[in-house]
């Protein structure tokens, strides 16, 4: 049995913000699939009273000094921008005509 | 040989002594590389960018601070070449992503920094798998990198670029990262020396994040001792990492001069016997490593099996978390405030933007990963898959401590197989991830691990990998500097020519 449809591919493309052709979902359709079967192996570990581990170095609410520091220019931080305009990143309109 | 091919044959660290002393300058052993560079690289392609004019003046700057009588490391005037994943103020960076295209980052990364303060000239950006996705560098958007010893075969991933330059020696020096084996695989495949720090060892801040509990720079040399110098440049503390460990470096450089006696009496190595068992390690691969095991014995170490039974789901649980953190990561690509935007021909709202911003951009690899982490965090499936993941990562770093309890080290062939050739695993995405499945453990775990040139299979290099003990990286440097200290001349000498 297949762990992931056609469909729920589109879905993930979806919710992931790619606008994946067609052919490319017949292609990761078969692919997820085949990894998931693969990695769905991490069920077989009886780990039902073993704790997450999130990260290698548990560290909680790092602080550095609250001291000030120069940041970046506004120039600097709009220089790789798509497009800018009045000292802002310019993007798109928010909402779609049937929003 | 003339004087610039003399400097191409150097290691790093007699290139610093030669150039502290006035032997020679960081100009002339730039321009010896920018040669070099120039000679091979239109064969290898290890380069995304060649830093030319910028690497020779921040080379002459570094001599000028040495003529002036300022106190600068073992490597000052060493050029180095620094994966495309870490940002390079006013320097192209791209990840090898055409999302990334033309960007110029407004700061350096601390690793970047780091080499700069120590007197290190950038000499440019080196290919890689995309966003460091994968291990052939098939994956980058801008074409593989080839494999020095046969430019027909893959130099590994992600970090193929760091690897097959200074494989090829297009640079004395390389920066990799290393989030399942980015480092390792490659320094395997090349025969190199590529060393993974202790994660939170060396700073993130700057590098490009694929999955950040993970990810971790170190360095791609020749030679065991001139990682180890390499290490110390860009290792310790930065405040603009959370997650980077407040100590002092581990003495890497001294453990590497150590080692380099040739004596191991008094260390003991485990050999992880769930490894052994695995099937899929190429015979040529497993009679290197255990010919190299022999060698350590010979050395004075104490060779013992362990076990670490939750090994064999270290992949597995690697190729859920890592896909999860970077779906997460890579939402940052949206095409407004840097990189690429497609499609914005002002009927579109911004969603439809960057959907086709984003499907524009990334690779296939990228994709798949993207969405594979999407799927393992929803609703639904968090539990049965990225959930159990990071249990079954729990339980590796408990088969790491325990081991740890009865040996020094651990000891693993680097990567199943030899370089493979091109097109060989793309059709299959398990069969690439396979060149992951020694490596992941220690990524998982977040000990460091380095691997070293042990010998040839089929006339292609094979890689010993040595994991160590959280902070004690040195350990890793001395055991891998014994085992190169055996060898005469060293592998890593022995690439043949490229002929372009």
């Amino acid at each position: 049995m297949a762990a992931i449809s056609r469909e729920e591919v589109a879905h993930l493309a979806r919710l992931a913000r790619l606008a994946v052709t067609e052919d490319e979902l017949d292609t990761f359709a078969g692919q997820l699939d085949q990894i998931l079967h693969s990695v769905a192996r991490v069920g077989e570990v009886a780990a039902d009273d073993i704790p997450p581990t999130s990260h290698a170095v548990p560290l909680t609410n790092v602080m550095r000094p609250d001291e000030p520091r120069p940041g970046l220019s506004r120039e600097a931080a709009l220089a790789g921008a798509p497009a800018a305009e009045d000292h802002r990143f310019r993007v798109p309109r928010i909402l779609s005509e049937e929003g | 040989m003339s004087e610039r091919q003399r400097a191409t044959h150097r290691t790093a660290a007699e290139l610093g002594a030669a150039i502290a002393t006035g032997e020679t300058t960081s100009a002339e052993v730039t321009r010896a590389y920018l040669d070099r560079i120039g000679a091979v690289d239109g064969a290898v392609h290890a380069f995304l960018h060649v830093a030319g004019d910028a690497a020779v003046a921040q080379a002459e700057e570094v001599d000028r601070r040495i003529a002036a009588g300022e106190k600068l490391g073992p490597l000052a005037g060493v050029p180095v070449a620094v994966k495309d994943i870490l940002t390079t103020k006013g320097m192209p960076t791209t990840a090898a992503s055409k999302i990334l295209s033309g960007w110029l980052p407004p700061y350096d990364a601390t690793v970047v920094l780091r080499l700069r303060d120590a007197g290190l000239v950038v000499l440019g950006k080196t290919n890689m798998d995309e966003f460091a996705m994968g291990s052939s560098t098939e994956y980058s958007a801008y074409g593989p990198t080839r494999n020095p010893w046969d430019l027909g075969r893959i130099p590994g991933g992600s970090g193929g670029g760091s690897a097959a330059a200074v494989a090829a020696r297009e640079a004395p020096l390389a920066i990799g990262t290393d989030t399942g084996g980015s480092i390792r695989q490659p320094g395997a495949v090349t025969g190199t020396v590529g060393a993974k720090p202790t994660y939170g060892g060396v700073s993130r801040y700057g590098l490009i994040a694929f999955s950040s509990s993970l990810d971790q720079a170190g360095p791609v040399t020749r030679t065991v001792l001139d990682a180890a110098l390499l290490h110390e440049v860009i290792g310790g503390h930065d405040p603009c990492d959370s997650t980077s460990i407040d100590a002092p470096v581990p003495a890497v450089a001294e453990a590497a001069r150590r080692g380099a006696s040739g004596d191991l009496t008094g260390v003991k190595v485990g050999v992880v016997r769930e490894f052994a068992a695995a099937e899929g390690a190429e015979p040529g691969v497993v009679a290197a490593f255990d010919a190299a095991v022999a060698t350590l014995t010979k050395l004075g170490a104490e060779v013992v099996e362990v076990s670490c039974p939750h090994f064999e789901y270290a992949l597995p649980a690697y190729y859920l978390i890592a896909p999860s953190e970077c779906s997460s990561n890579l939402a940052r690509f949206d095409g407004v405030r840097y990189g690429l935007r497609s499609g914005d021909d002002g009927t579109r709202a911004l969603e439809e933007v960057m959907s086709l911003t984003r499907e524009a951009g990334f690779g296939p690899e990228v994709k798949r990963r993207i969405m594979l982490g999407t799927y393992a965090l929803s609703a639904g499936y968090y539990d049965a898959y990225y959930g159990q993941a990071q249990k079954v990562r729990t339980l590796v770093t408990r088969d790491f401590t325990a081991a740890f309890e009865q040996v020094d080290v651990l000891a693993a062939p680097t990567t199943p197989f030899v370089a493979f050739p091109f097109g060989s695993r793309t059709a299959d995405p398990t069969a690439m991830y396979l060149a992951d499945l020694y490596t992941i453990p220690s990524n998982l775990y977040g000990g460091p691990a380095i691997s070293v040139p042990c010998g040839l299979s089929e006339g292609l290099p094979v890689g010993l990998q040595i994991m160590a003990p959280t902070m004690a990286d040195d350990r890793m440097y001395r055991v891998a500097a014994a085992l190169e200290s055996t060898q005469e001349p060293r592998l890593a000498d022995q690439t043949p020519e490229v002929t372009a």
